[in-house]
């Protein structure tokens, strides 16, 4: 089990900046998630790590040791691809066994330690067939029994549920955080999926553009996102941003979106206006009460459409020409057309600086 | 009488496959056909005449001679012929199919610099895309003891003046050492395109889990790569064999020149006359028709019964599919 450190780590294909200084520490451990659309270079950067890519700038530390220009076979890493990548010219129990046999380790040490790995992941009944012989989720697990047996240093998974179906994905997800927990290994998860990544990682690093938004704690990242693109990518539904600027009348602060003026307490509005006059508001649909008689310092809307979701219900909300987004309970009855209220609580908004996008609070 | 859809349906793929039926027919079945038949008689020089005028000419008679003369040692030149014939086959084999190989994954692979690697592909194709007759012309200037270039540069290696032949064409084993790089030059460059083509298919993960396994480059190709080659593999040693079994144009183009032997040249002082060319010299040059087709026909049943074994150990429909790399 080691800590790895990334410094100023930046990967270019070309003019192409997959990944631009990156800094990142994963603690001896930890489950780390790597979260982002797609091209936004989470796999790039877990490839760096396991040794396929060099990086273009930037070092990779293991402990305290240096590892930036080792190969991968010296590197004792463990890896899951999104496509499994198991020999297909192997059994079950040769793909297990390979990175045993590269290591020259004895054939009884080997036949123990696969079988132990097989039963750990329940897959000990189908070390003779072929990967062709298995199924999706099957395929999954031997694809990680590969990358446990050689009990790695660091274990990177490379999307490794998002070929399997939804209800053995949600499955798998609770499977992985026990193993990983069990196994005290460190893990360094790729994922563009926000649940994945919220359910499972101890910490995530959201990456867009080949740059760090920010890494932290699940809640943390939930609770106070550090700029737009983070508050826009985790949460689903998505947060809602309303754009407008913040205006002082007679001593009190409003939210001005051109459509409808939000009163803000006079500290935000002080800090806020400190910073920037363009802001952009941001509020979580499950953040917001709806009513339906007019209440102060309520933003007017009319029902577009409701979509049930069974426990709950995703309003959507027109303001003049703005979506807004809610969740409700379902117990309302709302149809379309209909005026409608939104209340929000001032302490779960978020003020972001138009021009750059970081948050203000 | 109304042709209904269905009808039709059945009719057109014959209608349109109907000018290459004929071709193959005229171009291999009738004379296959006609070399079995010839392969029983006794056509030679004397009886020739008659038999363009009259192909059922009673001057040509019915006979198993040909094949009495092959089997049981009426022709003391055959076994030697056999010799040379399969260290032809074996070696050239050899070199088409597994050293071909070995280029395949050193270039595709192991040579990660993209533009060299293509560069060292298209230099492999030249001999390929070079004229027959010129490419045997420049042999012949390559190996010249006195003005070309093939024993300077050897001497150059450090190889020392006694080693080297007074004549690659003439002094054995070296004629023999020349016919299989002639022939290996040109075919590898056919294994190479089935293989590279199939190494640049085969999925990067899994030459990266491999590599993240604890693989090193060799053990990638000899792990991964290889194993996944198999059917490339099976296809180009099917293939090749055949073509090497019936070919001798570039044995011809070489050795076909002077020395007395007729058209087969000098290649029977040489050493290097193969079964194909025995039975071309046989009727061209000594102008016995029916013993070299006998001899052909040999070649055709040890050719037939080979694609039969191919077929039976590959499978026949896996050998016709397109190159594959089995993920």
């Amino acid at each position: 089990m080691v800590k790895v450190v990334l410094k100023e780590v930046s990967k270019y294909f070309g003019k192409v900046r997959a990944v631009d200084n990156l800094n990142l520490e994963i603690k001896d451990g930890e489950f780390v998630a790597l979260l982002g659309p797609s091209g936004c270079g989470k796999t790039t950067t877990l490839l760096m790590i396991a040794g396929i890519y060099k990086p273009t700038k930037g070092r990779i530390y293991f402990d305290n040791e240096d590892i930036t220009d080792l190969p991968p076979k010296d590197r004792n890493i463990g890896m899951v691809f999104q496509s499994y990548a198991l020999y297909p010219h192997m059994t079950v129990y040769n793909n297990i066994a390979f990175p045993l046999k590269l290591k020259k380790t004895p054939k009884h040490v080997i036949h123990e330690k696969v079988v132990k790995v097989a039963r750990l992941l329940r897959i000990d009944n189908l070390l003779d067939r072929k990967p062709s012989q298995l199924s999706g989720g099957q395929q999954q697990r031997v694809a990680l029994a590969r990358a446990l047996v050689k009990e790695p240093d660091v274990l990177l998974l490379d999307e490794p549920l998002s070929n399997l179906d939804a209800k053995l994905r949600i499955y798998m997800r609770a499977e992985l955080k026990r193993l990983q927990k069990e196994l005290k290994v460190t893990t360094i998860y790729v994922t563009h999926d926000q649940v994945e990544a919220m359910s499972m990682a101890d910490r995530i690093a959201v990456m867009n553009q080949g740059k760090l938004q920010q890494y932290a704690e699940p809640n943390i990242l939930y609770d106070k996102p550090a700029n737009i693109f983070v508050a826009g990518f985790i949460g689903n539904p998505p947060m809602n941003f309303i754009e407008g600027s913040i205006m002082e009348v007679n001593g009190e602060y409003y939210f001005d979106s051109g459509v409808f003026k939000l009163k803000i307490h006079r500290s935000l509005g002080e800090m806020i206006s400190s910073k920037t006059e363009e802001a952009i508001l941001g509020f979580r649909p499950e953040h917001i009460k709806l009513v339906t008689t007019k209440a102060p310092n309520a933003i007017k809307g009319i029902v577009y459409v409701v979509e049930p979701l069974g426990r709950d219900m995703v309003v959507n909300i027109k303001v003049n020409d703005t979506i807004i987004k809610a969740l409700a309970s379902p117990e309302i009855q709302l149809t379309p057309g209909q005026q409608i209220y939104i209340i929000l609580d001032e302490r779960k908004i978020h003020f972001f600086n138009k021009s750059t996008g970081e948050a203000i609070v | 009488m109304r042709i209904t859809r269905a009808v039709m349906k059945k009719i057109i793929p014959w209608l349109f496959l109907t000018p290459v039926i004929i071709f193959i027919i005229l171009s291999w079945v009738a004379p296959v056909a006609l070399t079995l038949y010839l392969g029983f008689t006794d056509l030679s020089i004397k009886n020739f005449l008659a038999f363009i005028r009259d192909f059922f000419t009673p001057e040509v008679h019915i006979t198993l001679e040909n094949f009495e003369k092959i089997f049981f040692g009426g022709d003391p030149y055959l076994p030697e012929v056999l010799k040379i014939t399969i260290i032809y086959v074996v070696s050239v084999l050899a070199i088409n199919a597994f050293y071909s190989l070995i280029l395949s994954i050193s270039i595709a692979y192991f040579l990660k610099h993209d533009y060299l690697s293509l560069f060292l592909r298209v230099s492999w194709l030249l001999p390929r895309i070079t004229p027959g007759v010129i490419y045997a012309l420049m042999w012949n200037w390559f190996i010249d003891p006195r003005y070309g270039m093939l024993n300077t540069l050897l001497s150059l290696a450090g190889i020392p003046k006694e080693m080297l032949p007074q004549s690659w064409l003439l002094d054995k084993p070296y004629s023999q050492i020349l016919m299989i790089m002639v022939n290996g030059y040109i075919g590898a460059s056919f294994g190479m395109i089935v293989y590279t083509a199939a190494i640049k298919s085969i999925p990067p993960d899994l030459i990266n889990a491999a590599l993240v396994d604890g693989a090193n480059e060799f053990q990638v190709a000899r792990h991964i790569i290889i194993p996944l080659l198999k059917w490339p593999i099976f296809f180009v040693v099917a293939w090749q064999t055949l073509s090497l079994l019936a070919s001798y144009e570039q044995i011809l183009l070489i050795w076909g020149a002077g020395g007395g032997g007729g058209y087969a040249g000098i290649a029977r002082a040489a050493g290097v006359m193969v079964w194909a060319l025995y039975s071309y010299s046989k009727a061209f040059s000594e102008y016995q028709y029916g013993y070299a087709s006998a001899i052909s026909v040999v070649l055709v049943v040890v050719g037939i019964a080979l694609i039969l074994i191919y077929f039976k150990l590959f499978g026949f429909s896996r050998l016709m599919a397109p190159s594959k790399v089995e993920v």
